[in-house]
């Protein structure tokens, strides 16, 4: 399913966010097997992952369950403390890595407050990057795509009749640590 | 998959397991204490070596070699930082490019001009019997560097300054890590700079009133210091939940002991004892202060880079 169209010529540039429905995730690890096929994601090493956090005292219990990745900050702390340049604001403020700037400093994953990256084996800095491979042609980023409870949803934030700017609209969402003031474009539907 | 309790009402699953990074980061080893170590010392030798000149009026023949040897203990530094990169062969990027917001970028330019800032104060440094046993070509080079004395002084002074800062920069500016994200960093660890640059000078043959002066700086360092550290914590305990997590890390938690005793009383407290006591008595300097004031300046860039990467945002919730 094909919810974004690249930018056609003189139109505006998208804001690209994600929405992830904590309410319908169950969990399986789709996603982080998905991402991991697409991206030729190194073993032991994940680009994104489910994160379950159980509150309250048994019986009593409530479950969240998430699936998490980089937050694709508009004020990202890995962008401005990268001292190449390497880490940047790619089409539509997806933030990436250039591997052949990146000296493995660490400067970056020091300053997520997500600790959304890691160092790839051949010694550069790596994580999501709404496989934006795929976004480029039209397609979902594989994690959303692959969702069998279509807890994950990824589209153009400004655009009002997008995916996930009516998900939004209309349900009660959070991101996660916004004291850390990054403003992150992962949302959680709650 | 990881299982962290944080208290009994909350567990949480993490799915996470990214090397370096869970269960909590470990991203930077001892490579980063020591670079920031000895950057801080070398600030500090560019601090005091001219301000030494600048009071006496008169150049230093104890001390003639001592911008050398600050520049070899930078390198040493500077080794220590490549050994960290994860790409090493990419360190020229550094220098293909200046990124204003980047606090690593401003200071891989700096090391730059410290260099040649070294090379010159050593240079227009070295007493007449060193100049002497020259060749006679290098006399023109003296004449240059002599000229120069003033600016070159000053601009090193200021590169010193700037050194220093800068280290603490690097930790202070991440908000993510709540025990390095304060303002005070940077004066603190150029005020410790400043410390341990006088101990390594007072480890020279330096002239007895050069001796004196630094006994007394490094003393006027120790007390700012401590000052600064007060500082550090007050902000730290009245900053609200996360900030209160750093400061329990050094008053009471698994850091406390070794913060404790290496850096405030072995490092700090003792050392500024015992240049009063050489101050007032008027007793020959011995090697104890100024190598526990190396130690202690050690101890601080180690305990504070691990206990940063211990507490991260995320894990507070």
């Amino acid at each position: 399913m094909t919810t974004t169209t690249p930018k056609a010529q003189g139109e505006r540039e998208p804001r690209y966010g994600m929405v992830m429905d904590t309410r319908k995730c169950v969990g399986c690890n789709a996603c982080v097997y998905a991402c991991m096929n697409e991206n030729a994601v190194p073993e032991g090493f994940g680009r994104d992952w489910i994160v379950s956090e159980t509150r309250g005292r048994f019986p009593t219990l409530q479950m969240e369950i998430r699936s998490e990745r980089c937050n694709h900050c508009e004020d990202a702390p890995c962008v401005s403390v990268c001292p190449t340049g390497a880490s940047h604001y790619g089409p539509g403020g997806i933030v990436l890595v250039e591997h052949d700037r990146c000296t493995g400093c660490k400067a970056c994953m020091a300053a997520c407050p997500y600790d959304a990256r890691f160092i790839h084996p051949d010694g550069y800095a790596d994580k999501c990057t709404f496989c934006h491979h795929r976004v480029e042609k039209g397609l979902d980023p594989a994690c959303a795509t692959v969702c069998p409870t279509e807890s994950l949803a990824f589209g153009d934030l400004d655009d009002p009749t997008s995916k996930v700017s009516r998900l939004l609209v209309a349900h009660e969402h959070k991101v996660l640590l916004p004291e850390a003031g990054t403003l992150p474009k992962l949302f959680f539907l709650t | 998959m990881n299982t962290a309790i944080f208290d009994s009402s909350v567990e949480i699953l993490h799915g996470r397991s990214n090397p370096m990074i869970d269960p909590h980061m470990h991203i930077w080893g001892w490579e980063i204490p020591v670079y920031l170590f000895l950057g801080g010392l070398v600030a500090g030798m560019m601090v005091l070596v001219p301000l030494l000149e600048l009071r006496t009026g008169q150049r230093s023949r104890g001390l003639q070699h001592s911008p050398l040897l600050a520049a070899v203990l930078l390198s040493l530094g500077m080794f220590a930082l490549l050994l960290d990169l994860e790409y090493p062969t990419h360190l020229y990027r550094f220098y293909s490019t200046f990124q204003p917001t980047s606090p690593m970028s401003w200071g891989s330019w700096l090391l730059m001009l410290v260099y040649p800032a070294l090379i010159a104060a050593w240079l227009g440094g070295l007493s007449d019997d060193t100049r002497g046993r020259l060749p006679a070509a290098a006399r023109s080079l003296f004449t240059l560097a002599d000229r120069f004395r003033g600016p070159v002084l000053w601009a090193t002074l200021a590169l010193g300054v700037g050194l220093g800062t800068y280290t603490g920069l690097l930790l202070g500016t991440m908000a993510a890590r709540v025990q390095w994200n304060t303002a005070v960093l940077p004066a603190l660890f150029l005020t410790s700079g400043l410390s341990t640059g006088a101990a390594l000078l007072m480890l020279l043959p330096a002239e007895a009133e050069r001796k004196a002066l630094l006994v007394r700086w490094d003393s006027l360092a120790i007390v700012v210091e401590l000052g600064l550290l007060l500082t550090m914590l007050l902000g730290f305990a009245t900053g609200g939940a996360a900030s209160r997590v750093a400061a329990d890390a050094l008053l009471s938690g698994q850091m406390a002991p070794w913060f404790w005793s290496f850096v405030v009383v072995a490092g700090l407290l003792v050392p500024l004892g015992l240049n009063q006591v050489e101050l007032r008595r008027h007793l020959p300097m011995t090697l104890a202060a100024p190598l526990l004031v190396l130690l202690g300046g050690l101890a601080l860039r180690v305990i504070l880079v691990s206990a940063g990467q211990d507490i991260s945002l995320a894990s507070l919730h």
